[in-house]
């Protein structure tokens, strides 16, 4: 049974220890910062960086409003990424997670095109093992049965670990116990549902959420196309090889 | 052949000399990249992880390439016999053209080591699993086309005349057509998946098709460009009827496609992005009716016209 991440937005405190867990588990370097004005740091995830919380800095109701949105992959049901990857470095697994094998990558970057949450990053600055970079959802924890390294040292029980379908049972008995949450599930149905769902007290579009994204799963778009080559192969064959015995009839077609 | 001596001088040409010295910078970029990293090179980041070298090179250049099949269409399944003198430039074009995207793109994947390992790692879910195959595939299917030429030069006229049979060029003509198709759209089908990012003015469940439409002009516009410039070159006649006829392939493909492109757009209700998408619809101006719908009206009138050209050009 694969596993969900529940974030409650309402919860989230913005101490950032998912952030410093992450590092330390994944063993990413630090990279120098400076002071943006605000609270955030770094200013956007990187390939040192699997998570962040973002400071959504806004105004409800005249007042100066904060929200702190966590960051990661999505850990999408149907990945666009793993569509789109020519060699099968990126697969879904039973656990829920969206594995890279940087052995099979071969550097293209079509999943960073083809992720609708533009999560993959890249090292652009190695030339001998540049790897594409993400949240792993801490597979090696999961198959020890422990929880992703964010999840464990998360204070506040703003990020809640388990089955998908209890996961997601949660989220819609706390939505349904208090109507301060905006009564819908973001990742229920985005990309076709993710692993990672959120719930909040405010519109997620005003959270900095992508709300365009389409609520089916991504990959049945290309493979709508990919699917109809064998009936366009047989297709071409008969007109070609028909159009071509009928145009170069005679004792010496063709030369 | 009586331009040979010429032929000898132009390679020291301006023009040549100019194309060495690029060539030479591009070495030196590309072996720069490869001890430093493509961030040392390129200005690529997270947020435009393909730059305007695959949409140049790898997307709109190899459209280029497309006069392979056109002609080889023309000339063979249809039996056109005046496309035949231009089959052997246009499959050696198309063959150019493969490999450069082949050499552009060893540069610019992360691992160019492991450029070929689609062969071996399949995933079939994937656009660009289909578009490496289907480079691979075409590129092998311009050399065998193209090998009757290699074949006469090393001095295999019966290599070359087993080639030419039309028990093997037929099939070895329609598989390639079939692989560029394959492959022209499919480059399309790449950004199927980014309905979400891209305008609706361009993503379409169709743009595929529409892709492999625009390479069939491009092919075919690419083939009277080299065939207008080879001639000039060798102070030879223009050969007026293929050029003629050339040029309205090119305008009745980029007719097509300006029409497939506009009913898409209106069936689809999209016309009306061309004023709610801010700098999307003016570009997308730009581009359909300042370069296509252009286009196709200047082909139409070149038809006309191109002969007092030609003829005031040779003489």
């Amino acid at each position: 049974m694969p596993k969900s991440v529940l974030v409650d937005l309402t919860r989230c405190i913005g101490c950032r220890g998912c952030q410093v867990a992450c590092k330390s588990w994944n063993e990413l370097s630090v990279v120098k910062t400076t002071i943006t004005g605000s609270f955030e740091n770094p200013p956007a995830m990187s390939e040192t960086c699997y998570t962040r919380i973002r400071y959504q800095e806004s105004e409800a109701g005249g007042k100066p409003v904060w929200n702190f949105v966590k960051e990661q992959c999505l850990h999408c049901k149907e990945p666009a990424c793993a569509s789109a990857c020519p060699v099968g470095a990126l697969v879904k697994t039973k656990s829920g997670a969206v594995a890279y094998d940087f052995d099979k990558c071969i550097g293209c970057r079509y999943c960073m095109v083809a992720c609708p949450f533009e999560i993959p990053k890249y090292e652009w600055s190695k030339a001998q093992q540049p790897w594409v970079r993400k949240c792993t959802f801490c597979a090696e924890r999961q198959a020890d049965n422990l929880p992703p390294a964010c999840v464990k040292t998360c204070p506040t029980g703003a990020l809640l670990f388990g089955e998908a379908d209890e996961v997601l049972a949660v989220a819609k008995k706390r939505l349904a116990a208090d109507k301060k949450y905006t009564q819908s599930i973001y990742g229920e149905k985005e990309a076709g549902g993710t692993a990672w769902i959120y719930i909040a007290d405010r519109p997620f579009a005003e959270l900095g959420f992508n709300t365009k994204v389409p609520l089916e799963a991504l990959p049945p778009l290309t493979w709508s196309s990919l699917s109809k080559i064998p009936m366009e192969i047989v297709g071409f064959v008969a007109v070609l090889g028909g159009l071509a015995w009928v145009r170069n009839r005679g004792p010496k077609g063709g030369e | 052949m009586a331009g040979e001596q010429k032929q000898e001088m132009k390679l020291m040409s301006g023009g040549a000399v100019v194309a060495l010295l690029l060539a030479i910078l591009g070495l030196g970029v590309g072996a720069y990249r490869l001890v430093y990293g493509l961030g040392a090179v390129t200005n690529l980041s997270d947020q435009y992880p393909w730059g305007l070298w695959i949409s140049f090179d790898v997307m709109a250049g190899v459209a280029l390439a497309a006069g392979g099949f056109t002609t080889t269409f023309a000339a063979y399944v249809l039996g056109w016999k005046k496309y035949k003198a231009v089959v052997r430039p246009a499959v050696l074009t198309a063959f150019l053209g493969y490999t450069l995207v082949g050499v552009g793109l060893f540069f610019d994947v992360g691992k160019p080591w492991q450029l070929w390992h689609p062969i071996i790692n399949w995933n079939p879910q994937s656009m660009l699993f289909e578009v490496a195959w289907c480079v691979m595939l075409y590129l092998t299917v311009l050399f065998l086309e193209f090998s009757p030429n290699l074949f006469e030069g090393m001095g295999s006229p019966g290599l070359a005349k087993f080639m030419r049979n039309p028990v093997v060029l037929f099939p070895l003509v329609i598989a390639g057509i079939i692989l560029s198709f394959g492959h022209q759209n499919s480059l399309g089908g790449l950004f199927l998946l980014s309905s979400a990012k891209l305008s609706h003015l361009w993503w379409s469940p169709l743009m595929n098709y529409w892709f492999y439409l625009s390479a069939v002009a491009a092919g075919l516009a690419m083939v009277s460009f080299e065939t207008i410039v080879s001639h000039r070159s060798f102070k030879m006649e223009q050969p007026l009827p293929m050029l003629d006829g050339l040029a309205r392939g090119t305008a009745v493909a980029l007719a097509v496609y300006l029409g497939a492109r506009g009913a898409d757009l209106a069936v689809r209700g999209n016309l009306g992005l061309i004023f709610s998408e801010g700098k999307a619809g003016p570009l997308f101006l730009i581009e359909v009716v300042g370069l296509v719908a252009l286009a196709v009206f200047l082909y139409r009138w070149a038809v006309v016209a191109l002969p007092i050209m030609t003829h005031e050009e040779v003489h």
